[in-house]
């Protein structure tokens, strides 16, 4: 069950000693170590409940925030197919985020504490959102590398350690399939159109390229958190063997539409029997991640505005809801 | 069936009307003010969506010039259009050139008046003797009876809420409600399409469609707005400043690459 | 009144055919139980996943503690004459 709100008869906060949370240690890591669930009202190490907070709320921020790079073209698809397809890409991505959330709050931290720490600046999402859709391409280049890349991520988190999360992601990748061929399906018609597409899909491709490769974090050797969360099963594989899953996937796609991969280094490589690629610019990286990419600002600012100009409509609710309730009680007196 | 051109303009006026409110219902995805009701939206902008392209299509085809969805949707300009200036309007109070606003209250009650509208019609419409207006109108009833509950809800909770959600309410009812008249206006082809069975005369649905509007407007405690003489003309294709920002952003693309395949 | 009322907490359960029971989906936030159905609707059956929803305040779900687990679910364990392949019968009748 997904909630923290729930109400447990005659539970009172106690004091456990240390001898009895030695014992549930012990059975939390048994359990992980037996690859079986942990479930919401479970015990668990405190850093483990931090850890998941923390992986969760961000990728729920970076489904929102997601949504505003491809918004940006929403309104100016070029067929209403399109539009159509478009509009419920991005519809998922919300939905995606509400899954999230509600993973999290199973965690003991309401949805709107985490929104405060996404608006204040002190929680991060993904840096590859803070980049600018400047043409039609984008939304094919998005759909095809940035999806393609999070699918990737996703699918070994369906069989995290953590319940609710690997429900929530079981659905969210469930969902997703559709998102990447859209996006390489809006490839291909530019790749096989005029020769003003064709240009305005490579140079789609030239922009996302490395930002895509990049959004698979640090190298397995800086990777700060890595190390601990593959051995509570809260991540299955590494960040460079995903990133080198997705470039080996990637590269015959990329061959198939007539585009160059912007890598000059990229090579089969038949003993590793992967291709090798060149070096990621890891200074450009931590500047989006840490603030200063092109769009940082911008969507923070979208999300804080939406939010703020929303607040009257909440509460209007709420008050609606309280009134109806008095007067049902009324009613019943 | 041979098709007037008053058929065929019927066609785009209704079309037309669910394009231009699908497409501000699409700006709101990613803004909305809670993310349940983001996606709410986007259902309802997605099923208006789906109305134009059917309806669209339908048009084209009767027309038979070869002219589909898109054609008529992105290579028209603003006299070509014969959508309800209602649904033209930005998502919030309309001001002279501005780029997007957003008002929930705006757009909901937008959504609530025309909703009541739709379903009045598409009941209508399921008899047609337009036998694809009919289907049309018999999937599209469903869903604007949805689009409808959700809106006249949120009418409820917003216009009997707090104080300050009231008065934005009331306002944007103010607002709104002179152009609602455009929907029940009489136009020189309307005894054709009703002899023909095809359509019904717009003013045979006020009735209906007040009693959809008022019940509710009186429960959210809002006050209904005095009918004034006041008529826009959208459906005539005199459209209002805010059709052509609208055009500009829906039809960029087939415009700056002309014939290109998407 | 204060933003800081965050909207409460519902549990979504779904029928997604009939004959089928009802399985909780996740969660979402609501103002009051009519919202909740609608924002249920349009977040978790977007695929036509369901023919039927129910929502139930989160406040108002009473759950099993974890830490009474064993003693709550473990002596049914050893009832294994409460499963069929607990008896063994004739090859004729096995499919019984």
């Amino acid at each position: 069950m997904y909630t923290q709100s729930m109400d447990i008869p005659g539970q009172q906060p106690r004091a456990v000693a240390a001898a009895e949370q030695g014992a549930q240690e012990q059975e939390f890591e048994a359990r992980i170590a037996a690859d079986r669930k942990v479930e919401p009202r479970d015990w668990m190490p405190e850093a483990y409940r931090r850890t998941l907070v923390r992986q969760i709320s961000q990728h729920a921020h970076s489904e929102v925030v997601g949504m505003l790079p491809e918004g940006n073209w929403l309104t100016r698809a070029p067929t209403l197919k399109r539009k159509a397809i478009l509009m419920a890409k991005v519809q998922d991505e919300g939905g995606h985020g509400l899954y999230l959330y509600a993973a999290a709050e199973t965690l003991g931290v309401s949805r709107d504490t985490l929104l405060d720490q996404l608006h204040s600046g002190k929680a991060k999402y993904s840096s590859i959102f803070n980049y600018p859709t400047v043409s039609w391409a984008d939304i094919g280049a998005i759909g095809w590398l940035v999806d393609g890349a999070a699918i990737m991520n996703q699918i070994p988190l369906c069989r995290c350690s953590y319940g609710p999360y690997a429900r929530a992601m079981i659905r969210v990748c469930k969902e997703e399939s559709f998102h990447q061929r859209q996006g390489y399906e809006i490839m291909l018609a530019l790749a096989n159109g005029t020769p003003a597409q064709k240009r305005m899909a490579q140079d789609a491709l030239d922009r996302w390229w490395w930002p895509v490769l990049a959004m698979f974090g640090p190298h397995d050797s800086d990777s700060q958190h890595s190390g601990q969360s593959m051995r509570w099963g809260i991540k299955r594989v590494s960040n460079d063997d995903l990133r080198q899953k997705f470039v080996d996937a990637t590269v015959p796609q990329a061959e198939l539409l007539g585009l160059t991969l912007p890598d000059p280094l990229l090579k089969w490589n038949a003993q590793r029997g992967h291709y090798d690629f060149g070096p990621i610019d890891w200074d450009d990286f931590w500047k989006v991640v840490n603030g200063d990419g092109p769009c940082n600002r911008e969507r923070l600012a979208t999300r804080v505005r939406a939010h703020a100009e929303g607040a009257w409509v909440r509460e209007a609710a709420m008050a609606h809801a309280e009134k109806q309730r008095r007067k049902a009680h009324q009613e019943a007196a | 069936m041979n098709c007037s051109s008053h058929h065929f303009d019927y066609l785009l006026r209704l079309g037309g009307s669910s394009l231009v409110l699908g497409q501000r219902m699409a700006e709101w995805i990613g803004h909305g003010p809670v993310l349940e009701e983001d996606i709410a939206l986007a259902n309802v902008g997605l099923d208006l969506m789906g109305q134009a392209r059917m309806l669209l299509t339908h048009a084209g085809a009767l027309e038979g010039r070869g002219r589909d969805e898109d054609a008529l949707a992105m290579l028209r300009d603003v006299p070509g259009f014969r959508n309800y200036t209602l649904c033209e309007l930005p998502n919030g109070e309309p001001v002279s050139q501005v780029g997007a606003t957003r008002d929930y209250a705006f757009t909901l009650t937008r959504n609530f008046l025309f909703a009541a509208f739709q379903c009045e019609l598409w009941k209508a419409l399921g008899a047609s003797r337009d036998a694809e207006l009919a289907a049309i109108a018999a999937k599209s009833a469903k869903e604007s009876r949805y689009h409808y509950g959700h809106a006249a809800d949120w009418m409820l909770r917003l216009g009997d809420g707090t104080d300050d959600s009231h008065r934005r309410m009331q306002a944007a009812l103010d607002l709104l409600w002179p152009y609602t008249h455009e929907l029940f206006a009489a136009d020189a082809g309307e005894a054709e399409l009703e002899a023909a069975g095809i359509a019904p005369r717009s003013e045979t649905l006020r009735a209906g469609w007040l009693q959809a509007v008022e019940p509710v407007l009186a429960e959210a405690t809002l006050a209904r707005p005095a009918d004034t003489g006041f008529l826009s003309t959208g459906r005539f294709g005199r459209h209002s400043e805010h059709l052509g920002h609208l055009l500009s952003e829906l039809q960029y693309l087939q415009r700056a690459y002309p014939g290109a395949q998407w | 009144m204060s933003d800081r009322q965050e909207w409460p907490l519902y549990e979504v359960f779904i029928r997604s055919k009939q004959g089928l029971d009802h399985k909780h989906v996740g969660s979402l936030h609501a103002p009051d139980a009519k919202l909740a159905l609608q924002n249920a609707r349009d977040v978790y059956t977007r695929r036509g996943e369901g023919v039927s929803i129910w929502v139930v305040p989160s406040s108002a779900i009473t759950a099993s503690d974890p830490e009474d687990k064993a003693s709550n679910f473990d002596p049914a364990d050893d009832k294994i004459y409460r499963h069929p392949t607990f008896y063994t019968l004739p090859k004729e009748v096995d499919h019984m």
